[in-house]
């Protein structure tokens, strides 16, 4: 696959902070690149650079063959971006908007009819099209803001925030609508929303203090958190200190857990040793004692965790 | 070209769907009427012109323009819009203009609808109108240069309240600098080349003698080369300044 978006070795400060330090990533035609790191970590500020808006202290942005700061016109040609907070011109009506950005963006007569027409219909934002913006709810400005950004259908979208402030059916919507456009398009989103990184994006990075601090598959990052393979077991018993102290015990168990111990029930969790498949082991031994379990399942791992312990240790 | 004609289009419309544009052409013909009637005697002084017309402009222009100016790049910043725009595929140059040419057609408008002015003299006396025609464009380049002063200035701060009073500072200083008052004040001490250097660089001495029906190409020349001028520094300004 192509990469459309190549970042290299990006540098930004304002002042003493260091909004980005040295970042550098790839994102492919087909890819949905997840963009996570807590508040301030400068991924506004990386998002900014890479769409011409900003320019960098030093590094490089290449768009599809085109350098951001050598051939500004050309490159930002194959970019829509949703900048943070979705900022419109208030006065107008998004129709006039859209006609406005149309007129931009090169689109002419049928074709300009056509491409309109469609972003309306995939944006949902028939209702509102005469109303001036400025009276607009923050769902459908945040749509309208949408519908520009991929109007002339880019080859690269960067959506800063996309879903922030939508209810829980527009953003199913617009995940729906960024899924259904991911295989042609190259899309970098940044977001708050981890769930929403199993969603929709097959890669993520996490930046932390302007720091590229992990880049994957949502499956890569989970790997790395410490619930990854860990096996939560309930099992009948009074005394759960004697299951504890079993468990963990077991080659490739690191340490067990004695979540709860009530009305003859012991909740343990297993975590592994780098992450290792544990389940076997555990469950051989829990049938050789002859416990009675309740429940016993392997944990994924939760991003929230991974997030919290990649973004933490540099504070 | 076509990108300055989206930009234009955008902006001149957007003149006239909020209140700016009522407001600004009703209080224009309104203050040139009692310019030119009550200060300027228009009728008394028993002459078919529009001198007394013309010559308030400057002072008309010194704070109406600034304050026709100052939303043009404030805004942008302050609303976040200046993103949106300097992402989409046009260049610096490209947005200054078109921003800058609404401004003017717009201030051009405002400038047509004086139009029962020419009328009433003309229904008075027989004035000769190729001097009111070469006063009107005078007025209109003299509006530029204003325009082009308040966009930059505008393009420096987020705050429209201070690119308004800046703005109207520095028409101000390019206003005065042909007075015979400020002149006096220098040709006390200062080298005669350097009184004449401040003088000519006055809108008020190359306005005069347009507005007089001399049109003359060292003034139109003067207005343009002021306007190409400031909206050189507008783009400069923007392109280092659009992300703070
Ligand atoms: N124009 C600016 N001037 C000065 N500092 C800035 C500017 N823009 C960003 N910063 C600083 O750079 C750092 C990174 O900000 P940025 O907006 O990129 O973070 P972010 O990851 O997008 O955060 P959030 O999740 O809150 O949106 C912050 O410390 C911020 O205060
Ligand atoms: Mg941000």
């Amino acid at each position: 696959m192509d990469t459309l978006v190549s970042v290299n070795n990006l540098h930004k400060h304002f002042g003493a902070i260091k909004a980005v330090d040295d970042v550098s990533f790839r994102v492919n035609q087909g890819e949905v690149l997840g963009f996570l790191g807590p508040n301030g970590a400068g991924k506004t500020t990386t998002m900014r650079i890479i769409t011409g808006f900003m320019a960098p202290d030093a590094g490089s942005v290449t768009l599809g063959g085109d350098d951001i700061v050598d051939a500004p016109v050309a490159a930002k040609r194959r970019v829509g971006y949703l900048p943070e907070g979705a900022p419109l011109y208030s006065d107008m009506t998004p129709a006039g908007f859209l006609d406005f950005v149309a007129g931009i963006r090169n689109l002419r007569g049928k074709e300009k009819n056509r491409r309109i027409t469609d972003t309306i219909e995939k944006t949902n934002i028939q209702s509102v099209l005469g109303q001036p913006i400025e009276t607009l709810s923050k769902g459908f400005k945040r749509r309208v803001g949408l519908a520009q950004a991929i109007l002339h259908d880019p080859e690269i979208l960067i959506l800063d925030e996309p879903t922030d402030g939508l209810d829980p059916n527009q953003k199913h919507e617009v995940r729906t609508l960024i899924r259904g456009m991911a295989t042609e398009k190259a899309i970098i989103l940044s977001t708050h929303i981890l769930e929403e990184v199993d969603s929709v994006c097959s890669r993520a990075i996490v930046i932390s203090a302007g720091r590229l601090v992990g880049d994957g598959t949502p499956t890569e990052l989970r790997a790395r958190s410490r619930w990854h393979n860990a096996v939560t077991l309930s099992v009948r018993v009074d005394n759960g200190k004697e299951v504890q102290a079993t468990l963990s015990n077991l080659p490739g168990v690191q340490s067990a857990d004695l979540v709860s111990q009530k009305d003859g029930l012991a909740r343990l969790v297993l975590y592994s040793t780098h992450g290792q498949s544990i389940s076997t082991t555990v469950n051989q031994v829990v049938r050789e004692r002859n416990w009675a379990v309740d429940e016993l399942y392997v944990e994924q791992g939760r991003l929230d965790d991974v997030f919290r312990a990649m973004t933490s240790k540099l504070l | 070209m076509n990108n300055i004609l989206s930009i234009f289009k955008r902006e001149f419309m957007g003149y006239f769907t909020t209140p700016i544009a009522y407001v600004f052409i009703v209080i224009f013909v309104f203050l040139n009427g009692i310019f030119a009637f009550y200060l300027g005697d228009f009728f008394n002084r028993g002459q078919a012109d529009m001198a007394a017309f013309f010559a308030f402009h400057p002072w008309l222009y010194l704070f109406l323009i600034p304050a026709l100016a100052m939303r043009l790049w404030a805004e942008e910043r302050r609303e976040a819009t200046i993103e949106l725009l300097f992402t989409l595929p046009i260049t610096m140059g490209q947005a200054v203009l078109g921003k800058f040419l609404a401004a003017w057609a717009f201030t051009g408008i405002a400038l047509v609808l004086t139009f029962p002015m020419w009328g009433t003299v003309n229904y008075l006396g027989d004035p000769d109108n190729g001097v009111i025609l070469a006063g009107y464009i005078g007025s209109l380049l003299m509006a530029g240069a204003f325009l082009a002063i308040g966009s930059c200035i505008s393009a420096l701060t987020r705050n429209q309240v201070i690119a308004f009073i800046i703005s109207a500072v520095v028409g101000l200083a390019f206003v005065l600098s042909g007075f015979p008052l400020v002149l006096d004040f220098f040709s006390g001490w200062a080298p005669e080349i350097l009184v004449q250097a401040i003088g000519s660089f006055s809108f008020l001495s190359h306005f005069d003698a347009i507005s007089k029906g001399v049109i003359d190409l060292r003034d139109m020349v003067y207005f343009t080369s002021l306007i190409a001028f400031w909206l050189f520094a507008n783009v400069v300004i923007i392109e280092f300044k659009k992300a703070e």
